[in-house]
């Protein structure tokens, strides 16, 4: 049942004015109109090019750590090899010159190849039951050294040389050195593609924020006339460019640790068949840690930061232009207001 | 307040479209910018608002010499002049409070320090129970009376409005007309440019009238 209508007009009036509900403000929107399908497409481009970025400081840090890994299990030895002569003692040198290396400082243990285990290095070359009496081959004695505090090689090759003249020293230098030359290699590539993935989404925002700017010239000339200063414009465009590259950055990065996750994954479950031994000689292990994960996170800010640092830069820079045009009548390229 | 002297403007390699302007606008005046289309109205406008600077010639606004003043200071002077254009220049997007609160909000400042203001301005506007609507849906008057509310909004010390009837029935213009009158009374100095000849004589107010090029005065 509803009320009857009130008699007294005015009374009636008064009251309905009194249920008026009080007009409330909606939350203040943004200056700039929320995205439109242009801030989708750019958000694409962020993160196919964070994706990249990642999958690139992942792959240079897994072949870092390989090759440095290989380059640890390299120098933790060094071999003595004797070459046999006519005039020599075999056993006799093979003894002496091991005694010799371990009187240097920095050297742990010393062990000679015997003659079966020489057979077993040349099987695959000369096949089973080998006597090595009947050929000239040389002998091998391998010494493990302190990585941290290694032998003055150079002495040592040099006293072997003085009382074993067959003897040579090989202390895995030209391996070591080439390793090194690779890792370098490697870091450098990776270090390229990172410089020209950071350059062309460098360009890619610069083009976007220029779009953005003329996509939204009817926002920046009523700013202009209600008296906003440059620095307020390109805030507002930072933020609204700092929201899409903070997604777009997210979503590579992420993708980019799901890939490392589920390679490693797949690596683990798969160990000692054929093709997970290939894979891993070939790129180590594809397991990039925490740092490695660290690694990128901070390649998703740098890519956020980077990419509304440009838009900023972009926007000072693009009202300079458009104020210069406008406000000199001499320009007939102008842009009128 | 504002001083022209001998100012001459040419767009390009073109004619001097304004030749010799030397006048005044004195503070709490009022006064009508007329003359044919084309006559640069919109362009003295402009260089009133600091936005064209002028081919020769001196501008003083409020005491300052403004080729003299640096770049980056010109929005601060800007901010003493409102300005309403015949198209309105609402932001779409932002609702009626919102594109009223604009030049608060590029200052800086926290809405709850202006909220009630602007409030009230559309009150006054008669905007009061349009808060909440976007431009697109407002009518003509309505939009107009936005921006001048807009234009009002940090209190400007000179008004500039651009043909601000022309999108407008007469009853509205008339309205629009009073608002103007209203403003001046409590002490803003406005300059209407208009060839709106029905509206000007609506009011006994100094009349420019720019015609090839030159300005007239009639106090």
């Amino acid at each position: 049942m509803t009320e009857p209508p009130s008699r007294n007009p005015e009374k009636a009036s008064a009251k309905i004015q009194q249920k008026r509900p009080e007009l409330r403000v909606r939350p203040t929107a943004p200056i700039l109109p929320p995205s439109n399908i242009q801030g989708s497409a750019l958000m694409v481009v962020i993160s196919i090019m964070a994706f990249l970025a990642c999958l690139t400081l992942g792959g240079v840090s897994m072949v870092r750590s390989t090759a440095a890994s290989w380059e640890s299990q390299i120098s933790r030895e060094i071999t003595i090899q004797i070459k046999p002569d006519d005039n020599l003692d075999m056993e006799k040198a093979l003894t002496q010159a091991r005694d010799l290396a371990l009187t240097f400082v920095g050297t742990k243990s010393g062990q000679i190849v015997d003659e079966a285990a020489t057979a077993r290095l040349l099987e695959p070359w000369l096949g089973p039951g080998l006597d090595l009496k009947d050929l000239p081959v040389p002998r091998l004695v391998i010494i493990t050294i302190d990585e941290s505090n290694p032998p003055d090689f150079d002495s040592m090759r040099a006293l072997l040389k003085d009382s074993i003249p067959q003897a040579s020293l090989d202390d895995h230098r030209t391996w070591v050195d080439r390793l090194v030359s690779m890792a370098h290699t490697t870091v450098m590539i990776g270090t390229g593609i990172l410089l020209l993935v950071f350059t062309a989404m460098v360009l890619t925002v610069v083009f976007a924020t220029r779009g953005a700017l003329s996509g939204n010239r009817h926002v920046v000339e009523v700013l202009h006339f209600v008296g906003a200063e440059s620095s307020f414009v390109a805030t507002e465009f930072q933020k609204h460019f700092l929201k899409i590259s903070l997604k777009g950055s997210a979503i590579g990065s992420a993708l980019a640790a799901l890939f490392f996750a589920t390679a490693g994954f797949w690596q683990s479950r798969t160990l000692a068949t054929p093709e997970t031994d290939q894979a891993t000689a070939l790129f180590g292990t594809f397991s990039v840690g925490v740092l490695g994960y660290a690694g990128i996170f901070a390649t998703m800010i740098v890519i956020a930061l980077l990419t509304t640092f440009t838009a900023r830069l972009t926007v000072m820079r693009t009202i300079y232009e458009i104020d210069t045009l406008r406000s000199d009548p001499t320009r007939t390229d102008g842009i009128g207001s | 307040m504002i001083h022209f002297e001998n100012v001459g403007l040419r767009y390009g390699m073109g004619p001097e479209i304004l030749r010799d302007l030397t006048f005044d606008i004195p503070k709490k005046s009022f006064q009508f910018l007329t003359g044919p289309s084309g006559a640069g109205k919109t362009s003295l406008l402009r260089m009133l608002f600091m936005s064209l600077q002028p081919t020769r010639g001196l501008i003083r606004m409020f005491g300052r010499d403004i080729s003299e003043i640096p770049r980056p200071e010109l929005p601060l002077l800007r901010r003493r002049v409102g300005i309403v254009f015949q198209d309105f220049r609402l932001l779409d997007h932002l609702t009626t409070y919102e594109n009223v609160a604009l030049p608060l909000r590029v200052r800086g400042k926290d809405e709850s320090s202006y909220k009630t203001d602007v409030l009230e301005l559309l009150k006054w506007v008669g905007l009061g129970e349009r808060i909440n609507v976007l431009p697109p849906v407002l009518s003509g008057g309505e939009k107009q009376r936005a921006a001048i509310a807009r234009a009002l909004m940090d209190r400007p010390e000179v008004l500039l409005a651009d043909e601000p009837t022309g999108n407008v029935d007469p009853p509205m213009a008339k309205r629009l007309l009073n608002l103007f009158l209203e403003l001046n009374r409590l002490g803003t100095a406005v300059v209407i440019a208009t060839h709106d000849l029905a509206l000007m004589e609506q009011v006994e107010a100094r009349r420019m009238i720019l015609s090839e090029g030159h300005l007239d005065i009639y106090d």
